[in-house]
């Protein structure tokens, strides 16, 4: 009994450092592929449209949703202390740092990464995969690098539309139904958000976010067993794993970047 | 100078992890004739295609096509030689977000300058020997299975291959799409001087086109010969498969212990 289970552990730790391995090639194999992704730039766009277009209308509702939350929120938590006007500050700190970044990465990996986990799964399931590589077509040049750079290209955008979308959202709440000054809600707005510290790093979280959510969507897709059970567990995989690692390398980033600032 | 022999394989083993699924087979395929490989399934024919070509390599020994020991060409070298070969996938794999049209312009897209008017007129001339050209437009999900075995045809031959390898074809199909397949591999083998391997099960379809028949049992080749040798065959093996015999040396059951402890009639 214990020396099974302890072939079953060691079993489970080869298989999972074969497959961190394997992942890791395929990674450096998809950016050394991508010279097809921006010489024939139009597979790429064809592939931000499918992950970037078609998750616009998730991204805009859930941004505006999270903004008037954020909104009533900060106005309860902000008038105990008489700072009402501070309403614009916080609604685009929030968002802009964090929630537009991570929320859109989230919704991003739900909606577009288990798409290119199931879409990849099948092609490989039905044959199509193979059948391009005996056409003389390298897969992961032409199917997975625009792929890839098609969702490295479009997570910066959702998440600037989101966090747009919420400031747009707080502002409804904030000015419109709870009559916060609308003056001070966008000029303290307008001088506490700072380019580089808070803009120019929400955009390097989310391109960081935009390459592990498409490079897990991708392998998971890549390496998923030929059959239903192995794509529907790939594509569930590809969700979880992705929003696991969104959160922690959030926190990471988040620690770098906005270390001593106040 | 050219081989006579297309393809060439010689003491070739392979197998999947501990598994042995060939064990020192040898096979040839003269220019311009249509090659049937027959065996049950799971017996490693179409594992055969793949070391052909070259998604897997040999354990042992060496698979030439054209000339060219596949095993040992980089991946340069291998993408060259496949764009001389077009393969039939078991069921199509047609790529499913393209129309016909545009599966069957893919190779020459990926492999071409041609201009799209010169495309388009290929494509066409390759969907008309199949019969399909009113389909062009069609997506693949509405095709039928027959309809999407010669879409993948018409795509198999697009760039002009001199070998063409076909998994399985006549698998899942109606008596005339049956027909049809069969007769199709046999003129385009014919008409454009290719060499065409046939990996199948379904005997009587492909004894009448083929040229020459391998039979694959346990991994080794265990009869060959032209279609009238296979028909008139007395190898056991042979014969229960021609005539479709539910038992023989293919056991109708899979190994088992006794069926009586089995249901523990042991007393």
């Amino acid at each position: 009994m214990l020396k099974r289970s302890i072939e079953n552990l060691g079993n489970r730790t080869i298989q999972g450092v074969w497959r961190i391995g394997f992942a890791a090639r395929f990674f450096l194999a998809m950016l050394l592929h991508s010279g097809t992704a921006f010489r024939r730039f139009g597979l790429t766009i064809r592939e931000m449209y499918f992950t970037g277009v078609l998750s616009l209308i998730i991204i805009l509702v859930s941004g505006l949703f999270v903004g008037m939350v954020l909104g009533l929120q900060g106005y309860e938590t902000l008038q105990t202390y008489g700072s009402e006007e501070a309403l614009g500050i916080l609604v685009a700190l929030s968002l802009v740092r964090e929630l537009g970044p991570v929320v859109a990465a989230l919704l991003f990996a739900s909606r577009a990464g288990s798409a290119i986990t199931a879409e990849i799964g099948l092609m490989k399931a039905t044959e199509q995969l193979s059948a391009m590589e005996m056409m003389a077509v390298d897969p992961i040049a032409r199917v997975v690098a625009p792929r890839f750079w098609a969702g490295v290209i479009s997570m910066p955008l959702l998440a600037a539309l989101f966090s747009a979308m919420g400031i747009f959202g707080g502002y409804l709440v904030g000015v419109q139904l709870i009559g916060v000054d609308e003056g001070s809600f966008w000029s303290q707005m307008q001088s506490a958000v700072d380019f580089e510290q808070d803009i120019l790093n929400g955009v390097i979280k989310s391109v960081v976010f935009g390459v592990a959510i498409t490079t897990i969507a991708l392998f998971e897709g890549y390496d998923a067993p030929p059959t239903a059970e192995g794509v529907s567990g790939a594509t569930t995989r590809t969700v979880v794993t992705s929003s696991l690692a969104v959160l922690a390398l959030d926190f990471v980033l988040t620690a770098f970047m906005f270390r001593g600032i106040n | 100078m050219q081989h006579d022999n297309l393809v060439e394989i010689e003491d070739v083993a392979f197998g999947y992890g501990t598994r042995p699924v060939l064990k020192g087979v040898n096979l040839t395929a003269k220019r311009g004739q249509v090659i049937a490989i027959m065996g049950s399934s799971g017996c490693g024919k179409t594992t055969l295609l793949r070391l052909i070509g070259g998604q897997i390599k040999p354990g042992q020994g060496t698979v030439r096509v054209a000339g060219e020991s596949v095993g040992e060409l980089d991946p340069a070298g291998l993408y060259r030689l496949r764009r001389k070969m077009g393969m039939l996938f078991q069921f199509g794999a047609l790529f499913t977000d393209m129309s016909v049209f545009d599966n069957v312009a893919f190779q020459l897209r990926e492999h071409t300058d041609l201009p799209e008017d010169a495309i388009r007129d290929l494509v066409l001339m390759k969907l008309h020997a199949v019969g399909l050209r009113g389909a062009a437009q069609l997506m693949p999900a509405e095709l039928s299975g027959g309809m999407a075995r010669r879409v993948a045809l018409a795509r198999a031959i697009a760039l002009e291959p001199t070998l063409v390898m076909y998994d399985e074809p006549f698998a899942g199909l109606d008596p005339i799409s049956l027909g049809v397949t069969g007769n199709l591999i046999r003129r385009l083998t014919d008409t454009l001087g290719l060499t065409s391997l046939v990996v199948t099960h379904d005997v009587q379809e492909s004894l009448k086109i083929v040229d020459y028949v391998y039979f694959v049992s346990e991994g080794v080749i265990v009869a060959k010969g032209s279609a009238e040798d296979i028909r008139a065959s007395d190898l056991p093996y042979v014969h229960q498969f021609v005539h479709g015999e539910a038992d023989g040396p293919v056991p109708f059951h899979y190994p088992a212990p006794s069926y009586a402890d089995d249901l523990r009639l042991g007393g």
